[in-house]
Order: C-alpha cells, then sequence, then structure tokens
C-alpha cells in the first residue's frame, strides 16, 4: 500500500496552536499542500498576521515574517518588491484584515500588487477571547455585543470579497469555505489558482475563507461547520467575485 | 566628484541612491517633499523601486517587509508622519532590521505647523514608541553632512542591525549648498544578509523576522543582548564637534541648523571678552556624554540652545550631572532663535552662575 | 484495501473526522485519554475503509495518514 495522504512537507511538525476543531488548521495545511504540488517551497515568503495564527511563522518549513497587526499585505508589498520572482502571501483573519487592516488591503489590491493574501472569516476575534469583528452578524453575541451586534450602534458586516473585486487592481478575488471536505477541496483550489495568478504576474488575489471559531462561538468542532452553512454562507455567499486571470491579468 | 548645488532633501535622496539604497517607500508630508520626489524621479533609473503608500503607517511596514528580505531601504517623513510610524519602528527594532527612516522635522505637536523645528528630538533619542529599544540618531548641520551621514546611517543600521534615524529640519531639507557625493556602491557589494527572508532556495533552514515572544525569559535574554550592542554603540559611536571650549567660561549645546547660529553667537560673544565655546552633538543617540563632562571640570555653565521648549536640554544635564548649572533658551512652533538673542542669553547666565 | 493511522498523541480529540467518514468507522475513542487529557479518535473497523481520507482531509491537526 503507498502513502496517499500525509503532512505536506512545507507543513513543519510543530504541534499547531489553535484550538481542537479550529479550522485554521485546514486552511494552514492547504496553503503547505498548494505551495507543495507547484514546487515552490523554496521561492515561498509567508507573512503572518496578529491573531489565532499569529504564530504560524513556526508552521511553516518556507521563510516567514510576522506583520504588525493589520499591516501584513504592506509587509508582503516590502518583500515582493524586492524579491519580485518569489511567492508572497499574507494569512490573515478578520480582525487583522477587515478592521485595521481594511486600508492596506484595499490599497494592495487597488496598486494591483502581485501578492496572494488567504483571508480566514470567522465573525470573531479569537486570540484575544471573542470580541465582536467587521464581519460578525448582526445579532450575533460576543464579549463586545453581549446583547448581539445591534446595526444602531456596530453597522453591519464587511463583505470583504465583494468590496476588493470592485478595485480593478484586483485580479483573482474568490469566497469559499471549509465546512465540509467538498468544500475543503475547493478552498484548495483557490489557493491555487491565486497563488498561480501570482506567480503568472497576473495582479492582486485574494480568497475569502469562511472558517469557524468553536471556542468562541461557544459549540462543539462539528456544530460550528454547521453554523457556517446556516448563518454565514447566507451572509457571506461562496464564489468567483472577479477573476480576469484567463484574460491576462490586469497589471 | 565635483561639487553641485542641491536642496538638503535632494542631496539626502541621492546619497542614500549611491549607497546601495534601492528600496523607498514613503508618504507625502511638507517640509520633506522634494526627498520624495526626487526618489519618484530617480530611483526606477537606478533600478530601484520608489513607491508612495497608502499611509506613513503601510510606508514604514513596507520597509519591515523590505528591510526582513535583506534590502537596504529607506522611508522619510516630517514629524507627524513619524508619530505614525512609531510602532513599525518599535518592530523593526524589536525584529533586529537595518533601515534609515529620515524625519525632516516640523513645528510640533498635532498638525502643529510646517516651518522648521527640533521638538521631536525626545520621541527620536527616548523612544517614541513601545519597548526597550533605541536608534541610531544623526543630526546634521549642513547638506554635505546630511549626505555623509546618510551613508553612515545605513552602514551602521547593517552592522549593529537596527533602524537608524536622521533627523533635520525644514530648513535644513530646503536651503541649497554644495555637496559632493561618493561614486555610486554596486547594491551588490553590500554586507551579506545570510538571516533575511529571500526564500530558503531548499538549500537551508527557514529564516523568521518577527518581534514576538510570548516567554518571558526568551523576550528579556534578547532585550539584555540589544542591550550590549547598545552599550558598546554608546562607547563607540557617539560624534560631535568642539569649538573654543577649553578655556570657555559659558559652553553652548546646540545641533543642527541652530548649531549654525550659535557659532555666530559665540563668535560675536569672543569679540566681546566673553569666552564662549560649542559642543555640537552630531549623534543624538549616542549622546555625547563625555565631551559635557569633561567641561564640565572647566566651564562656569552651559546653555543649551534648540528649536523646541527644551529637550536636548535635559540630556546636557544628565551629562553634567550637577557639576555645573546648565540653562535653556530655545524658540519653537517654527521660530528660529536669532544670534543677537542667543548673545544676550549668554550674558544672563553667565552673570546668574 | 486502505488503512487509517492516527497519531493519538497529537489528536485534540476535536471530532471533525468523526462526523464525515463515509463509513461511520472513526469514533472518539472513550478508553484513551492523550498526554494532553484528550480523547482521541480510533477507528472501530480498518477493514471497512475505503481510503477516501475524508477524515484526513478536516482534520485541523493533520494527525491523520492514509495508506491505499
Amino acid at each position: 500500500m503507498e502513502k496517499i495522504f500525509d503532512r505536506p512537507h512545507s507543513l513543519s511538525d510543530f504541534v499547531l496552536s489553535y484550538c481542537p476543531g479550529c479550522t485554521h488548521g485546514v486552511i494552514n495545511r492547504l496553503v503547505a499542500e498548494v505551495v507543495d504540488e507547484m514546487g515552490l517551497e523554496g521561492k515561498t515568503v509567508g507573512v503572518c498576521p496578529v491573531g489565532c495564527s499569529v504564530t504560524a511563522y513556526n508552521f511553516f518549513e518556507f521563510d516567514m515574517q510576522e506583520a504588525a497587526h493589520g499591516r501584513a499585505p504592506a509587509v508582503a508589498t516590502g518583500i515582493k518588491r524586492v524579491h519580485p520572482e518569489n511567492l508572497v502571501f499574507t494569512y490573515q483573519g478578520d480582525g487583522d484584515l477587515a478592521a485595521i487592516g481594511t486600508a492596506e488591503t484595499v490599497h494592495a489590491a487597488a496598486r494591483a500588487e502581485n501578492i496572494s493574501i488567504i483571508f480566514v472569516n470567522n465573525t470573531i476575534y479569537g486570540m484575544t477571547g471573542g470580541q465582536m469583528a467587521p464581519t460578525s452578524l448582526v445579532g450575533q453575541v460576543t464579549q463586545t455585543t453581549p446583547y448581539g451586534r445591534k446595526v444602531e450602534n456596530q453597522g453591519y458586516p464587511i463583505h470583504v470579497a465583494e468590496m476588493i473585486s470592485t478595485l480593478r487592481g484586483a485580479c483573482y478575488v474568490e469566497r469559499v469555505s471549509v465546512d465540509s471536505v467538498p468544500n475543503i477541496k475547493k478552498t484548495k483550489a483557490a489557493i491555487r489558482k491565486a497563488f498561480e495568478c501570482q506567480m503568472a504576474g497576473k495582479g492582486f488575489s485574494l480568497v475569502e475563507v469562511l472558517s469557524t471559531c468553536p471556542t468562541n462561538w461557544g459549540m462543539s468542532p462539528v456544530e460550528a461547520l454547521e453554523r457556517i452553512r446556516t448563518e454565514m454562507m447566507p451572509e457571506f455567499p461562496l464564489g468567483v467575485y472577479k477573476d480576469c486571470t484567463e484574460t491576462g491579468g490586469v497589471r | 566628484m565635483s561639487k553641485v548645488l542641491m536642496k538638503g532633501n535632494e542631496a539626502l535622496a541621492e546619497a542614500a541612491m549611491r549607497c546601495g539604497c534601492r528600496f523607498f517607500f514613503g508618504y507625502p508630508i511638507t517640509p520633506q517633499t522634494e526627498l520624495a520626489a526626487y526618489m519618484a524621479k530617480k530611483m526606477q533609473k537606478n533600478g530601484g523601486t520608489f513607491l508612495q503608500a497608502e499611509s506613513e503607517v503601510a510606508a514604514i511596514n513596507m520597509v519591515y517587509g523590505a528591510a526582513g528580505a535583506g534590502a537596504r531601504v529607506m522611508t522619510s517623513s516630517s514629524s507627524p508622519g513619524i508619530s505614525l510610524k512609531q510602532e513599525g519602528i518599535s518592530y523593526i527594532a524589536g525584529a533586529d532590521l537595518p533601515c534609515l527612516v529620515v524625519n525632516i522635522v516640523r513645528g510640533g505637536p498635532g498638525l502643529g505647523g510646517i516651518q522648521p523645528a527640533q521638538s521631536d528630538y525626545f520621541q527620536a533619542t527616548k523612544g517614541g514608541g513601545h519597548g526597550d529599544y533605541h536608534l541610531l540618531v544623526f543630526a546634521p548641520s549642513s547638506v554635505q553632512e546630511l549626505a555623509d551621514m546618510t551613508s553612515r546611517a545605513f552602514d551602521k543600521a547593517d552592522e549593529y542591525r537596527m533602524p537608524a534615524m536622521i533627523m533635520g529640519d525644514g530648513m535644513l531639507g530646503q536651503m541649497m549648498e554644495p555637496v559632493e557625493f561618493k561614486e555610486f556602491a554596486d547594491p551588490a557589494s553590500l554586507p551579506a544578509k545570510p538571516w533575511a527572508t529571500t526564500g530558503t532556495g531548499m538549500k537551508r533552514k527557514k529564516n523568521i523576522i518577527n518581534s514576538l515572544y510570548l516567554t518571558p525569559e526568551e523576550l528579556e535574554n534578547l532585550c539584555v543582548e540589544r542591550e550590549k550592542r547598545y552599550d558598546k554603540i554608546r562607547a563607540t559611536e557617539y560624534l560631535y564637534e568642539e569649538i573654543d571650549t577649553e578655556d570657555a567660561d559659558i559652553i553652548i549645546a546646540a545641533y543642527g541648523t541652530i548649531a549654525r547660529v550659535a557659532m555666530s553667537a559665540v563668535q560675536q560673544a569672543r569679540e566681546m571678552g566673553i569666552k564662549a565655546g560649542l559642543i555640537r552633538p552630531i549623534t543624538l543617540w549616542p549622546f555625547p556624554t563625555e565631551a559635557f563632562a569633561k567641561r564640565a571640570e572647566t566651564a562656569k555653565c552651559f546653555l543649551s540652545v534648540e528649536m523646541s521648549m527644551g529637550q536636548m536640554v535635559e540630556d546636557v544635564r544628565l551629562s553634567v550631572n550637577g557639576k555645573k548649572p546648565v540653562y535653556f533658551y530655545g524658540r519653537t512652533g517654527g521660530m528660529v532663535p536669532e544670534q543677537d538673542a542667543i548673545v544676550a542669553e549668554i550674558e544672563k547666565c553667565l552673570k546668574n552662575s | 484495501m486502505a488503512k487509517v493511522m492516527i497519531n493519538q498523541e497529537r489528536c485534540k480529540g476535536c471530532g471533525l473526522c468523526t462526523s464525515v467518514c463515509p463509513k461511520k468507522i472513526i469514533v472518539t475513542d472513550l478508553e484513551t485519554l492523550n498526554d494532553k487529557g484528550y480523547r482521541p479518535a480510533k477507528v472501530t473497523e480498518p477493514d471497512k475503509c475505503i481510503g477516501c481520507a475524508f477524515c484526513a482531509t478536516i482534520c485541523p491537526d493533520c494527525v491523520i495518514t492514509i495508506y491505499k
């Protein structure tokens, strides 16, 4: 018998620091699998955010930089300008990207910066114990919206994939989910397409991944997958929001 | 290479490219505008990257990324912009990355004004960001020295793996003076950076650029190690100029463009029979402590003259260590101390001590 | 024939694999506690495994290796 599924080479042997059942771990692995399959481990520089994946520099075998909260797209821009031939990606949560890092994300896309962003949307701040995020749903109870997110007080969740897809510098933008095995495979395909878009120099790419936070949602890991389907997907529809990869990109 | 007449801001940019800087990330702000404009015109032609970021916060983080990727990289701004960059500078120091940050200081606080000032001294030398860290801070007082300090700042930043700052002011940035440049250095000839994130090439273990250390022992060890480097710098890297101080009864402390006004005041006082002298710090960190401590034995008093409400005066007092009185005279908000006013201050101080 | 290897020491007992196995042959091992105090997953009837790797695909900690 042959080994048909194993830990990807560019995923280090480190015990991942994520909570039990948190699908950050799945997404980390998918990134590593795609890097392996594209043979890019030696040319990849990843940028991790401040949030649950802040120590992702321990989880990959390729060069990593840890960015200040929200600034990963700027750090990645600096790296990519120095090493345009490398694969440079950021891995960010919804607090890091859609709250403090909104400007960096919008402008990296507007500049058609040739980097890829893996944006993990779990509608909450995980690392700091469950506060409201810009993607928290209306009515969602969090530590900082103990009576549920109220429109008149905290407004509406931000739809990053839709927002970024309006920028001409964005070449490929898709929202995917890791709530089920088929969707995990689609997520991997989206990450692959984003990295290929970058390596072909076609411009900015962003993959928004709907993900879970069992601990701060107060649910079991399996129930948390269900919440993605029943509550998050209606608010954040999956799909390709922009794809100029066939028409030669945007640069 | 013969001398050319050039604005300070542009001379700094030219010097930076000549010593191998190929990456500039900036954001528009008076009075450093010409620096970025010059980079916009010339950087690409020199095979480098000029990028105007969406904010000073983004710019300093692009510097972090490029520095971590092993490039000689800089950014420039003015006071309010430098405040926005403080978190990034703390990260750059915390990740032991070399880079150059230029502050063409303007009146503050807040939006302040656009005229020259020196009221960012504390921010630059005492650490405007969080945590135990320092920057190498150079304070040139002429366009030639601005150019010379630029290449020195890059070299020392690489040598000690830390951020360096050049503190100019609106006058120095926008005045023209003759300046001579070194020949173009080939970026490939710069010191190797094996720690940089260039991609492992599958030939080495991964490199990590990071300032997060959740175990306190580890973070403390790093700070202690860094402090050893800082101690070596304090002992060996301070620069200053001393004029007429051997027999001086009163010694002026002044840096940057104001040192030139103070120099005229010293000469005027000498002509009036007053034994005055000048110590001009060229590095603000490390501060030339010994220079003042030594003269505290002979001089009657010291007078710090600054374009601020009095910031460097504290370091002069620390250096003099109570042996002699240290007075302060300054204008701020963009006002520039005048020669006659400094002479009047000299006379007043001597009467008091 | 296929085989599922679960690194019980690294498993955090999250149960995601148990929810996707088409053959329902992965369960939480109620008799075992690993060093971290988690009840790891285990395969009940290995011979029924069809090697689809669904369990490994959804495992957040990459503790499952599949042979086929």
